[in-house]
Parts: structure tokens; C-alpha cells; sequence
């Protein structure tokens, strides 16, 4: 328990929590919209932003979020109605977003920051105040799909029939990825811009086996995310290792435990 | 009462008109049967009824307004390919999809904060319906663990949800086996008492015997009435191949029907 002792472990464990939240509840609308890879996308062109706002002197957060959410409502745009098209928009917006991070980056007189932090996460990189703004974005993440539930699970399961019944399914796809980009930005200090999508993944899978319910889905995704969070950044503190990488791989050992436990269940019902 | 009225209907969605001179009167509780040949412009009939197109010339009235006006009337069961399997999904779910603004005509202030839970009018209506089509006992399950034609069965649910008074269906049987498809139709003529029923099929050897009225659509249409004059497809030939005559049959009829259009507009 000793590790709770320092203000940056706190910090860290706050942030934990936090990433857990948004990663549990938004992953699982990704997941069941099958929009894993556009999140993807979006999360590699945040470098674009974190580039723009340490050339410009801006907080790095502040960057990312707008940034990102341009990019959101780019895609939003683009991909709506050419859904066959997304892997190429996909692919422009990933690389594209990461050149302009990277030459932005270049461009900034004697930067000597570790921006390895933001691709892989790192925990001491969690200050105080980064807490509050990802507590603002989780607060707006967590009223959209609370207050929309009943929207985004009839364009979930079935959007040519929510589109028939008046629900404007356009309005609720640029609004998904406008969080699932917020979401991202959460993410980005805890488990970096690379690894966020497993956060968002993992945990929602293994739910997935486990819910009758898309809500019941997103709370377990989110206890989930918590727990390997938890383990991950224990690990991380241990060893001393990168935060990100730890708690994917948690993750990761997690739902292999899960398939096996499944698969050992499933021989027994036969046998 | 005519529920609904196609007058000499034109679509087309480049030059070529994929419908022309398509006429068709439906009224209350009748059970029309939609059939005809790949292509042949059901599924845009279906659009243009719905409000999703509009036609090049010619009306549609639906319960004597324009379909757009009509479309909270109408109930849809789209054909179900799309439907993802391992959705997280129970039948309440599904079923209250049909009618999202119930939540908010009945709901307290306390209620609609929370959208994630069903108030108890939403709950009693949503067995009443599964009521109608038989499937109460499965309110709680999840849509994946149901067979294909009990899955049919909640999309009927969920398009019955808002109390519609014309029920259209898009081939509700493509992946049925043929007792499933029977008893489907069979609920299909049962909800005819309650309201009209237009399905577009392919299952023509199964629904001649449910259907009060076929309507052949291939560019143009041709209604036969299954009321006056039934046609009896269990032959000793061979279903398949009576069938095909009857197709065939309905095909004749059509092209007469634009034969005579075709020289009643150049008169």
C-alpha cells in the first residue's frame, strides 16, 4: 500500500478510473457499430493535435481535444453515407494526422519533451490538473450516452429502421465519434494514443460474452478496464515499466484467460 | 376504405422507368401478397409507399394522405440480413424500438431521466404486442439465443409497437424453413383482422394460400384477386414447375395491362 503514499501514484490511479469509465461505456458502443478502426484512426491523428499545441504553446490536452474532434467530424462526414470507403479515409486521416504531429513537432525551437509518453502512456506524466480535464470530457462523454441510450442503441442495432422511426442517425454517428475522439483524449496520458484502442476493445469483448443488455455491457467493460487499469499500473510502478503497454497486456492476459475458461466450458456441456 | 391507393404510378431512377402504369388498390384487412421477379421494382414499391421515394408521375395515398403525412401509421419488418447476432439485445429492447416515443408521452420527470429503464406502461405494452404475435414468454431474452422464426415474430413485434394500421413486410421468410414460414403467414392472416397486411415474397407456393389478393409487379402490375378465383399450387407435377406457370401466368396479365396503358395514352 505504500505506493498510494505519492501524490504522482494517486494521480495516477485517479486517472485510471477515469480512462476506465469512458473506455468501458464508449468501446462498447464501438464495438457493436463496428467502428473499431475509424476510433483507430482518430487516435492516431490526435499526434497531429498534441504537435500543433506544443509548437503553438497551447496545454497539450486542449490541442488533442480539438484536433481530434475535427477530425471526428471529418470522417463523420465522410464516411456516413460511403461506408465502403472508410478504410481508405481511415488510412488518409491515420497517416495524414500523424505526418503533421511529427512535422509540427519538428518545427518547435529545442523541444526536448519525451513524446514517447503520449504514444505509450506513461503515469508520472498525470499532473493534478490533468485530472480535471479529463473529469470535464469523462462528465460530457457520460450525460451524451446517458441521456441519448435509447438513440444509440436503435442505431446501434438497427440504423436503416431508427432512421425510419425519426431518429436522425447521422446527427448520433458524428456524435459517437465526436466521444469516441474525447474519449481518445482521456485515454492519451494513461495508456497513450497507440494503445487506447485495446482499452476500448478488450474489456468490451469479454463483456460482450456476458450481457443481455448494451448497458449491462458498458458497466462490465468499464469494471473490466478498471481492474486491468489497476493491475496494469501496478505493474508498471513495480517493474518500472511503461503504464500503457502494462495494462494492455493485463488486458490481453485477461481475455485469454476468459477464452480459455469458455472454451474448457463449452467441452464440458458436451462431454 | 381504401388504405391504400397507387394510380398510374411512373418511377425511374436514371431514364430507363424501373415502375410504369403500376395501379393497385388495397383496403382494410386485406392480406396483399407483393410478388414478381428479381428486379422487377417490388422493393422500389415498397420505398415509394413508405415515403422514402417520390414518384415521376402518378399518386400513392396511404389511409388518404401522402405516404410521408401517413408514415406513423404505417408498420415496417424490414428483410433481416443485416441484424448482428451477438448484440447485446433482449426482446424488450428490440420491441420498444418500434415506438422510441412512448418513452416520452408516458414518462414522469423522474422517469425520463433515466432512458435506461422501461416505465411500466412502456413494459405492459411491449407484452401485449409480443402478445399478438406469441413470444410474451420470451420478454427478457437475448434476440440471439431465438430461433430465426421466433426472430421474425419480434420484428412483427416491434413494427406492431406503435399500433400501426398498415403492416408491410419485406420478404419476412427468407430464412425460414416451410413450417416456419406457414405458421408466419398464418399470423400474418390473423393480424389481417386488425389491420392491413402488404407483404413482398417469394414464397408463392406458401402465401397463395394465405393472401386475399397477389399483386404481380414486373414495371408494370397486375392484381389477382386469391379471394375469387385461388390458385392451387400442391399439384400432382410438381410444385416448382406450377410455379413457374403461375408466373408466367401473372406475366401475361401484366404485359396486357401496359399493352392497354400504352394505347390508352396515345389516345
Amino acid at each position: 500500500m505504500e505506493i498510494l503514499h505519492y501524490t504522482f501514484m494517486q494521480n495516477a490511479l485517479i486517472a485510471g478510473i477515469l480512462v476506465s469509465l469512458a473506455a468501458g461505456i464508449i468501446g462498447s458502443l464501438i464495438v457493436v457499430n463496428r467502428l473499431v478502426f475509424l476510433t483507430g484512426g482518430v487516435a492516431h491523428s490526435s499526434y497531429g493535435g498534441i504537435g500543433m499545441a506544443i509548437y503553438f504553446g497551447l496545454p497539450i490536452f486542449l490541442g488533442a481535444s480539438l484536433f481530434t474532434v475535427a477530425t471526428a467530424l471529418l470522417l463523420a462526414w465522410l464516411t456516413f453515407k460511403k461506408r465502403h470507403l472508410s478504410d481508405t479515409y481511415i488510412g488518409l486521416i491515420w497517416a495524414v494526422g500523424m505526418a503533421i504531429g511529427v512535422i509540427f513537432v519538428d518545427l518547435t525551437p529545442g523541444y526536448n519533451t519525451d513524446l514517447m509518453s503520449y504514444l505509450f502512456g506513461s503515469i508520472l506524466a498525470v499532473q493534478h490538473s490533468d485530472l480535471w480535464f479529463m473529469g470535464a470530457l469523462l462528465a460530457m462523454v457520460l450525460f451524451a450516452v446517458h441521456h441519448w441510450y435509447r438513440e444509440f442503441l436503435a442505431i446501434s442495432y438497427d440504423s436503416d429502421y431508427a432512421a425510419l422511426r425519426g431518429i436522425p442517425t447521422g446527427r448520433f454517428y458524428t456524435l459517437l465519434l465526436i466521444l469516441s475522439a474525447l474519449t481518445v483524449v482521456i485515454a492519451i496520458k494513461v495508456v497513450g494514443l497507440i494503445l487506447v484502442l485495446a482499452l476500448m476493445t478488450i474489456p468490451t469483448h469479454i463483456a460482450s460474452h456476458r450481457s443481455s443488455t448494451l448497458y449491462g455491457m458498458m458497466m462490465l467493460s468499464a469494471l473490466l478496464a478498471a481492474l486491468f487499469t489497476l493491475i496494469g499500473l501496478w505493474l508498471s510502478y513495480r517493474y518500472d515499466l511503461t503504464s500503457g503497454a502494462c495494462i494492455i497486456l493485463a488486458a490481453a492476459t485477461g481475455l485469454i484467460m476468459e477464452s480459455l475458461w469458455r472454451w474448457l466450458r463449452s467441452r464440458q456441456i458436451r462431454n | 376504405m381504401n388504405v391504400l391507393r397507387v394510380e398510374n404510378l411512373r418511377f425511374a431512377y436514371d431514364r430507363e422507368p424501373v415502375l410504369q402504369g403500376v395501379n393497385l388498390e388495397v383496403d382494410e384487412h386485406e392480406f396483399v401478397a407483393v410478388i414478381g421477379p428479381n428486379g422487377g421494382g417490388k422493393s422500389t414499391l415498397l420505398k415509394l409507399i413508405m415515403g422514402e421515394l417520390l414518384p415521376d408521375e402518378g399518386t400513392i395515398t396511404v389511409l388518404g394522405k401522402s405516404p410521408r403525412q401517413a408514415r406513423e401509421e404505417i408498420g415496417y419488418v424490414p428483410q433481416n440480413t443485416n441484424v448482428n447476432l451477438d448484440f447485446p439485445i433482449r426482446v424488450l429492447d428490440v420491441v420498444m424500438m418500434g415506438n422510441p416515443k412512448q418513452h416520452l408521452e408516458a414518462a414522469n420527470w423522474w422517469e425520463r431521466l433515466f432512458p435506461v429503464r422501461y416505465n411500466s406502461l412502456e413494459k405492459r405494452c411491449a407484452y401485449t404486442t409480443l402478445q399478438k404475435v406469441g413470444m410474451e414468454a420470451y420478454l427478457d431474452r437475448r434476440i440471439g439465443e431465438l430461433s430465426g422464426g421466433q426472430r421474425q415474430r419480434v420484428m412483427i413485434a416491434r413494427a406492431l409497437c406503435a399500433h400501426p394500421r398498415l403492416l408491410i413486410l419485406d420478404e419476412p421468410t427468407s430464412s425460414i424453413d416451410v413450417e416456419g414460414q406457414k405458421q408466419i403467414y398464418a399470423l400474418l392472416k390473423e393480424l389481417s383482422r386488425d389491420l392491413t397486411v402488404l407483404v413482398v415474397s417469394h414464397d408463392l407456393s406458401v402465401i397463395t394460400e394465405y393472401a386475399d389478393k397477389a399483386v404481380y409487379v414486373n414495371r408494370s402490375s397486375y392484381t389477382h384477386d386469391l379471394r375469387r378465383s385461388p390458385i392451387h399450387l400442391q399439384q400432382p407435377e410438381g410444385e416448382h414447375f406450377c410455379e413457374i406457370e403461375l408466373m408466367q401466368m401473372l406475366a401475361e396479365k401484366t404485359c396486357d395491362c401496359e399493352h392497354h396503358a400504352g394505347k390508352k395514352e396515345e389516345s
